[in-house]
């Protein structure tokens, strides 16, 4: 099947391990031990048990009233703002740093880019009495200060990343160098579907969560399994791949990831990596990327700091060369505008990043009465700053 | 065509590997940096100055495996306007005024969209000995870039490091055709740290009976660190330290003697 790598880390021709030297033994190690490790019972039970209480799972799989008549379609928001920490982040992190304590390691590395990822890091740190240290860009400290104190709060080291465009991707480059330089008791704590094998598959397996839950969710209320929709944002691809995973291929329920176009897929202000980007190699994966004609990483732009990432996990890589999913460009605008729309509709605030998802309502075409489940990856308390700059702009 | 053994055809790598296997030295600059133009003057001064190679630095906007000083002077030289295609053309030229062994050092990517092919095939026409591009996975250059190098005379140099396990170090001296470079610490360039089990590392490699000869390399910029390395292997590289001296003195000539004064503590 498609979600799962083969032997070598690769979808098709996509993902791998193009990693220097330096760091062949860290992901050697992660390589022979994940798979073992998250397939005990044992793991499982302890993992499940945390989802249940300390993240709150299952999340509600919401019917939005609202926004379904104003659509014309039954729509659900899979409430993964729900989550503690507020985002699906957790999911994530909550499992691998049950994996990094079975590996025997002794302290967490993070990137981080909206700061999601970094406050869930940092929170079940503090949880497991890990040390952590998150690396993050210093533009999107600037734009996620709120994230930056909660981080510091839970105890955590913040890193402020001066390199390059200051944003995910090199936050991304100086924790994998931290990697290096401390490898024997670290564990790098990825936050999305990307990196060097085996991070993209551990990442999506416990991120399914989300569509295994929407399953059973789906059935109660609608008495079928499958939508006919999911919609999700792209930035790394972890909450697609998650969103997506239990229906990929299953012929009747049409994927669909918003990736950020920024000002625009032309205007090169843009992070829209499928429709813009181009083959290559990036954190140690072949994938599609921003880049120029010699190679050289682009800056991308988005308003949301989560979806700034030139990259794009090697599995969604393959979905979309395999016409398995789909990935239509959203502007700045129109996610603010979505923003307000459900919130309005719904009385639900979406992350930035979230709101991407939700401006795919207006670009795709379904039939009446068609069931989308839409991934409401996260809540939208961080991105106030940005939120109220736009509303200043319309009144 | 007959396949090309690598030894038979001349290369100035092979030809200074036959005459001398100890006390190496070897320094990595970056193409590009600090002009875009700086690279004819760089390889003079470093010939002029007697090193024994060069490691020509292809610059690359994410090099994971580099600290702060190779990655401010790669931003700078892909700023400058430098790129694979500029680079060739600079050592074209150069060939014509140089002996001095070429290898050239980088990242997977830019490589890729040059094309593999046509990358080799330029490297050979500018007269390059080797290539070192850390991020390239062994299966993958046994398997499908190997034979390329090879036609193409080039030597493809290998990193190990302290966490290499000792089954992936003689596979890699199994695939290697000048000299390993063995990094001596786990870090990133230019980082000055002891490793705890550094002797250990040289200790572990000179009973291993390897059929290559090995050099070390990262964070070598003084006399101890130098005669540390050529203690333990054939050769020291040293690349940070050198950026470090071109950033203050600007003139190649005056920064690589700087470097050597450091290095043979004069
Ligand atoms: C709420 C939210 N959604 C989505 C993303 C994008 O990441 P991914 O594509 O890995 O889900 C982020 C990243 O920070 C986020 O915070």
């Amino acid at each position: 099947m498609e979600i799962y790598p083969d032997i070598g880390g690769f979808y098709g021709r996509f993902g791998g391990a193009y990693i220097p030297e330096l760091l062949w033994a860290n992901v050697e190690e992660l390589r022979e031990k994940y798979d073992s490790i998250l397939s005990c019972s044992s793991y499982r039970e302890e993992l499940e048990g945390l989802l249940r209480d300390f993240v709150g799972r299952p999340t509600p799989l919401y019917f939005a009233a609202a926004l379904s008549r104003e659509s014309g379609a039954k729509i659900y928001l899979k409430r993964e703002d729900l989550c503690h920490t507020g985002s699906h982040k957790l999911n994530n992190v909550t499992g691998q740093a049950l994996l990094a304590v079975r590996m025997g390691k002794k302290q967490i590395i993070a990137e981080t880019g909206a700061g999601q990822h970094g406050v869930a890091t940092a929170t079940v740190c503090a949880l497991l009495k890990l040390p952590c240290t998150v690396f993050m860009g210093s533009r999107d400290m600037e734009r996620q200060m709120p994230n930056v104190t909660r981080m510091r709060m839970l105890g955590a080291r913040v890193i402020e990343v001066e390199s390059g465009s200051r944003t995910l991707k090199d936050a991304t480059n100086e924790a994998i160098r931290h990697w290096i330089n401390n490898p024997a008791e670290s564990y790098y704590l990825i936050g999305s579907t990307i990196g060097p094998h085996p991070y993209p598959d551990i990442v999506t397996r416990l991120q399914s969560v989300i569509s295994r839950e929407t399953i059973t969710q789906l059935e109660k209320a609608e008495g079928r399994k499958e939508p006919d929709h999911v919609l999700a944002c792209v930035g790394g691809g972890s909450n697609a791949a998650g969103s997506f995973y239990h229906f990929t291929g299953n012929g009747k329920t049409i994927l669909t990831g918003a990736e950020a176009a920024g000002e625009g897929t032309d205007s090169g202000k843009t992070a829209a990596t499928i429709c813009t980007g181009s083959e290559g190699i990036i954190h140690g994966s072949r994938t599609l990327l921003m880049q120029t004609g010699d190679g050289q990483v682009r800056e991308t732009h988005s308003l949301s700091a989560g979806l700034d990432y030139p990259g794009i996990g090697p599995l969604h890589a393959r979905l979309n060369e395999k016409g398995l999913a789909r990935y239509i460009p959203v502007k700045d605008h129109e996610a603010v505008e979505a923003a307000f729309r459900l919130t309005k509709l719904e009385g639900i605030i979406p992350a930035l990043e979230s709101a991407h998802a939700i401006a795919l309502l207006k670009k795709i075409s379904f039939n009446p009465g068609s069931i989308i489940v839409i991934c409401l990856s996260g809540r939208g308390d961080k991105d106030m700053e940005t939120f109220e700059k736009y509303f200043e702009k319309q009144t | 065509m007959k396949k090309n053994s690598i030894k038979k055809v001349y290369n100035p790598l092979t030809a200074l590997l036959e005459k001398k296997r100890s006390r190496l030295l070897s320094v990595f600059f970056t193409a590009g940096f600090p002009e875009l133009e700086s690279t004819g003057q760089i390889i003079e001064a470093l010939e002029g100055n007697g090193i024994d190679f060069a490691e020509v630095g292809m610059p690359y906007s994410d090099p994971l495996a580099d600290g702060p000083v190779i990655q401010q002077a790669s931003m700078k030289a892909i700023g400058n306007g430098m790129g694979l295609k500029k680079l060739f053309s600079q050592l074209e030229d150069a060939r014509e005024k140089f002996t001095i062994p070429l290898v050239l050092m980088g990242y997977l990517n830019p490589v890729f969209q040059y094309g593999v092919e046509k990358f080799c095939k330029d490297a050979r026409s500018a007269g390059i000995s080797g290539v070192i591009l850390p991020d390239m996975p062994l299966e993958q250059y046994e398997r499908n870039y190997r034979q390329l190098f090879e036609e193409n005379n080039l030597h493809f140099i290998f990193l190990i490091t302290p966490t290499t396990p000792a089954d992936r170090i003689k596979k890699i001296d199994s695939l290697t055709t000048a000299f390993i470079y063995a990094v001596s610490s786990s870090s990133i360039t230019g980082v000055r740290k002891e490793e705890k089990g550094g002797g250990n590392f040289f200790e572990r490699l000179k009973q291993m009976k390897l059929n290559n000869i090995y050099i070390a390399g990262f964070g070598i910029h003084n006399s101890g660190t130098l005669e540390k390395a050529w203690a333990n292997s054939a050769g020291a590289i040293t690349g940070s330290a050198f950026i470090n001296k071109l950033n203050g003195y600007n003139d190649p000539d005056i920064a690589v003697k700087a470097l050597l004064n450091d290095l043979y503590n004069r």
